[in-house]
Formats: structure tokens, sequence, C-alpha cells
């Protein structure tokens, strides 16, 4: 630790070092975190982009819009929605607030100057990036028109290119897998000593959960690319049922990792929500050990009900109703959460910063999402919705509006810690209201399309659905302009904003007791006696 | 970094490693041995069962878990019971189908 702890300190871990290798060789996992934030922009942008196509092209019954390059009727709209969903599940919002806020929060949080294997969250990131350059290679190779999910037997018998991108989402698993281990561990080994477990802030209660979930799930989609190379190049019987194999084995196993890492998305979300709810109404969080609990049962229950993706694949009976009942008992440690969450804003002394704005946003959407979830999970209705633009309205509720909204969130509510800088709290107010105005306009009509018949993945479709489809896709346009207008502010307040205080929204967990932007060891002084994460001071802050 | 060598570390003979790596390499034989024996339906769970018992000893001897902290064999047993249960819900189709 520096001596000259008295005087704030002026080197922090931002400008301690300066030059593109202090950066590309950093093991300081708060310029990791950074790296990381940089990374994920420049994928989401792409991401975004490919969905701006996407809603374009659905503006109109007729396939009129990506048609260029001689491209066969709907074939490019197969490739850019395989694309957009492949960048923004794997590159996007499976790691996002891992690997940026975790990684730059995390070791503060429980008074740790980094991680426990800083090394290999260097390499991690690396992983991370490589697989992204494969995914957007794949481009290069005409790009694969599978959707994310890779069915077989369609995705071994397409035309198109579909090993690259599997390629990468493997080698991004990797990434994931080594951030998982890294802050399971950081978590066991490097807590201060007087923070015992139920002194942990919940955002590095649900990091713990999540980092389980990858180490478990993660492998097991390598296990299946593996399984499927075994196939191809070997002729070994796994999935294709000429051969003695069965298809549906691929639902299994692809599933068995991609239900859980719709946790892996959603449970540091709801951390974070719970830092802020609780810090921007000034009161002791509601029920900690039960939202803690809640997300270890997420985490656990949530890796049990992977084929309800799958009732209408052909699996037995018994498996559907199995698998359908257990659905329902996600809902119970969900809805702990929110609950609490709500009887912690009770009688708050509440503020309406930008990030408390955003996370009720959160909480009103994700109810959409969950709720609209759980007629999903009932077999017999699952069996009309299956497939329809009902299913893209739920889960895009729920990974965009949801984790994706608390992506935001949480970047306004650690941007002057990262940055030391403030921003303009008007702006982000208006980009906040916009965005929740343009993603309901955008995703609403989707149920009810979808309800009434509208297939998911089709570039063309009945004259019934135009209406639906067009007050889409203008609400498509409201929201990527409040998403511009969302970063032009904070990277205008990271260029020229004013100086932040150290805790500019008075919160009460360890990240706050530092300056801001952080030391590069984090902290000049630990205070002397570890504070309760949800102790708030009597005074009230201005 | 932290305190983790300060602990005591149980450390194994060579001679010990040897007994353990020739037990691995019988079992091995056996595998392949009973593969050449048609046991009908158990078949399977034989080559299993010998799997099982290489693996822990792999993991108990080879990889410490036998001398670590408990919590370690807790997290590994917890991995395990989720994998038991993929395998059996998986089977709540197959078995039926």
């Amino acid at each position: 630790m520096s001596e000259a702890a008295v005087d704030k300190p002026k080197v922090n871990y931002y400008n301690a070092k300066s030059g593109i290798m202090s950066w590309l060789t950093t093991t300081d996992h708060k310029r990791l975190g950074i790296m990381y934030l940089y990374s994920l922009g420049v994928f989401f942008a792409f991401a975004v982009f490919m969905a701006f196509l996407l809603r374009l092209e659905l503006f109109t019954p007729e396939i009129d819009v990506l048609t260029f390059g001689g491209a066969q009727a709907g074939d490019l709209y197969n490739r850019i929605l395989t694309l957009h969903g492949i960048v923004m599940v794997f590159l996007f919002i499976v790691p996002g607030l891992p690997a940026v806020f975790g990684n730059f929060c995390l070791p503060i949080m429980i008074g740790a100057e980094d991680v426990f294997f800083p090394r290999i969250n260097l390499l991690s990131w690396y992983c991370y990036v490589l697989g992204g350059l494969f995914a957007i290679f794949s481009i290069a190779l005409g790009g694969p028109d599978t959707g994310w999910t890779f069915y077989v037997p369609y995705s071994t018998t397409t035309g198109h290119n579909v090993y690259v991108p599997v390629l990468a989402a493997f080698i991004v698993g990797w990434s994931s897998i080594l951030t998982g281990l890294n802050f399971v561990t950081t978590v066991h080994r490097l807590r201060n000593k007087n923070m015992s477990w139920f002194k942990m802030p919940l955002f590095v209660w649900s990091l713990y959960a999540t980092g389980w979930v990858q180490i478990i799930a993660t492998p097991v989609i390598g296990i299946l690319l593996l399984l499927v190379m075994m196939e191809k190049v070997f002729g070994i019987p796994v999935f294709d049922p000429r051969i003695g194999g069965d298809p549906v084995l691929f639902e299994h196993i692809f599933w068995i990792y991609s239900h859980p890492a719709v946790y892996i998305m959603i449970l540091p979300a709801m951390g974070v929500v719970s830092e802020i709810i609780a810090t921007f109404s000034r009161k002791t969080i509601f029920g900690y050990h039960f939202i803690a609990y809640s997300s270890i049962a997420i985490a656990a229950i949530g890796s049990l009900v992977w084929a309800h993706h799958m009732f209408t694949s052909g699996m037995a009976n018994e498996a559907r109703v199995i698998f359908s009942f257990l659905t329902f008992f996600v809902a119970v440690p969900s809805a702990v959460k929110v609950f609490n969450w709500i009887a912690t804003m009770y009688k708050g002394s509440i503020r309406l910063s930008p990030p408390m704005v955003y996370t009720m946003m959160f909480i009103l959407i994700f109810s959409i999402g969950g709720f609209t979830g759980l007629h999903l999970g009932a077999l017999s209705v699952d069996i009309h919705l299956h497939d329809t633009a009902f299913v893209v309205a739920h889960f895009h509720y729920v990974m965009f509006g949801s984790a994706g909204i608390i992506f935001f969130a949480a970047m306004h509510y650690w941007f002057p810690k990262m940055s030391g800088k403030l921003y303009n709290e008007v702006v982000a107010h208006i980009a906040g209201v916009l965005f929740f105005i343009g993603f309901n306009a955008t995703y609403f009509p989707l149920f009810i399309a979808g309800y009434l018949g509208m297939p998911r993945r089709y570039a063309s479709y009945l004259p019934e659905y135009e209406f639906y489809h067009k007050f889409s896709t203008i609400g498509s346009w409201v929201m990527i302009f409040s998403m511009l207008l969302m970063f032009g502010n904070l990277i205008y307040a990271a260029r020229k904003g004013k100086k932040s205080s150290d805790n500019p929204w008075g919160g009460a967990t360890l990240e706050w007791h530092t300056s801001s932007p952080p030391p590069t060891l984090n902290f000049d002084k630990l205070p002397d006696d570890i504070p309760g994460s949800y102790d708030y001071p009597l005074e009230v802050v201005k | 970094m932290s305190g983790a060598h300060a602990e005591e570390e149980h450390i194994s003979s060579y001679g010990f490693y040897v007994k353990i790596w020739l037990a691995l390499l019988f079992l091995t034989f056996m595998t392949v041995s009973v593969s050449y024996v048609d046991m009908k339906k158990f078949t399977l769970f034989t080559a299993m069962l010998v799997a099982t018992v290489k693996a822990g000893l792999v993991v108990l001897f080879f990889m410490h878990i036998r001398f670590d902290k408990p919590i370690f064999g807790v997290m590994l047993m917890v991995t395990l019971i989720e994998y038991l249960i993929f395998i059996v819900l998986t089977f709540s189709d197959y078995a039926y189908r």
C-alpha cells in the first residue's frame, strides 16, 4: 500500500502506465474490465447494425431490402439473423456484465488487490477477442445460416460454413470458463479478512453463483462441438439417424449449456439491481440472505430446465411433463428477488438518478419477460407458441430488456468510478425513457403477432401481420436513436465531463471507499473496519 | 498473494504413485479384457463401473482431493451430482421415447 494515503492519489490505474502495450499486456483487473468494455462495445454495435437490417427487411411483407449481391430470397436474411444471434449471445450478453463490471468491481468490492489469477484473466480476454474475430471472419466465408442454435441435421448439411462460428463459440466458451473459475477462486481466497460471506455485496454473490454456472455448464458446449466433429470427420454415429445417431440428443446437449447461459446473463444483472436499488433508496437491502440464496437457487434450478426449449422436438411425453413442471420452479427464486427489491424501495429515500430509473424499467420489463416465460413453460400453451414471434419477444424482454438494460444501468452507476467523471444526467434520463418507449414498441407487438401465428426467422410474411411489423420496426429506430444518445453522452463525459467525487451516489459498498478512478492496487488504505455493504450513514448525500 | 501456501501440504511418496499407476493399468487391462466377454446388458454397466473406479483413483490421489480440505471434495461432489442429474433428466426422454 502507498504511504501517501492521506492525499488523494493523482496516479490511478488508468494513467499509471501508457502506451498500447501497457494495455495489451496488463494484468490489472480494472484495465481488463475497460478492455472488455471497448471490445464488447464494438461487437454490440455490429450486432445492433445487423438487427437494424433485419427489422428494415421486415418493414414490408415482401423480401425487398436484403436482396443485394445476388442473394437468394431470404438467404441473406438468414445469414444476418444468425450473425446477429451469435454475436449478441456469445459476444455481448453472456460475457457482458461479469467481464466488464465483474472484472472492474469484484476485487474492489471484497477488499482485494486483484483477482486470484491475474494472468489467466488476461488470457481470458484474448480468448474472447480471438473468438470474436473468428465470428466476424465467418462473414468472409459467407456466414452461417442456421440461427445461433446450430441445430442438426440442418447445420451438418447446409452449404454455408458452420464450423468457423461454432469454433468461435468454442473459444469464447474458454474465456467464460476461465473468468468463472477466476471469480469463484477470488471470492474464496482473496476476500478481506473482515468480510464474511454474508457481508459480501449481492453483486459479488451473483457473480459467485454465475461463476459456478460458467464452470459447470460451459464445457458441455465444448463437448457438443467435439461430438459434431467426431461425427463429421470420423463417421462416429452421434446425431445422424442414418448411421444410428439421434438429432434430439444435439438439442439436449446444446440446451444443457444454453439454458443455463440465460442465467449467466441474468444473474449478474440481478446482482447489479440489488446494488443500485439499495444505494438509491438509501436503505439496507430487504431480505439480504434470501436474495443471496435465491441467486444460488436460480443457478441450480436453472440448470435443470433445459428441455423446455424442446417441447415440439419429438421428446417423450414423460420428459415434456417433467421439464414443464421443473420450469415453474425457477419463477420462485426470481419472484423472491423482485419482491425483495420492491420491499427495499418501500419507505426508502428514493433518488431517481439515471441508474435507478434504468433499474426500475428493468423490473417492469423483466416481469413481463418472466411471466411470458411461464406461458412458454406451460406445455400445452408452448405447443401453440413454439417458434413464433412470441418467443422472439419473450427472450428479447429477458435478454435485452433485462440483462441489456442493466448493462446500461451498470455503465451509468459505475461510470464515475471507472472514469472519475460525471455525465449529463438529463441526457441520460432522456435516453433511458426513449429506450424504454422504443424497446416496448419494438418487441411488444411481436407478442401479439406471435400469438396470432407469425412464425419466427421468416424474411417474408402474410399481409395480416404487417401492422405489427411496421410498428416494431419504427420502435427499433427509436431504440437505436436512444442508444446513440446514451453512448454519445457517456463518451462525451469521459472526455470532457466534470470531475466526480469518490462517492457521487452515496454508495456503501467498498468500491465507493476508494478514489475515483481507483489506484492501481485499488486502495491507498482500506477502511479499518469493513463496513456492511448496505449500511448507509444517516446524513443526506448531495 | 494469498496465504494459500502457508497450509500444510501432504506429500505422497513416488512408490505410492507408482502403485496407483499400476492399479490404473490393471483396470485398463480389465476394461479391454471384459469387452471380449458377452455379458449382455451388464457390459455397459461393467465398463462404466471400472471407469468410475479409475476416475476415482485419479481424483483422490493424483489430484490430491483425498488429502485436501473437505470443501474441495464438496465442490467436486456438487458438480458430479449436477452431472448425474443431467444424465437422469436426459433419460427421462430416452427411456420413454
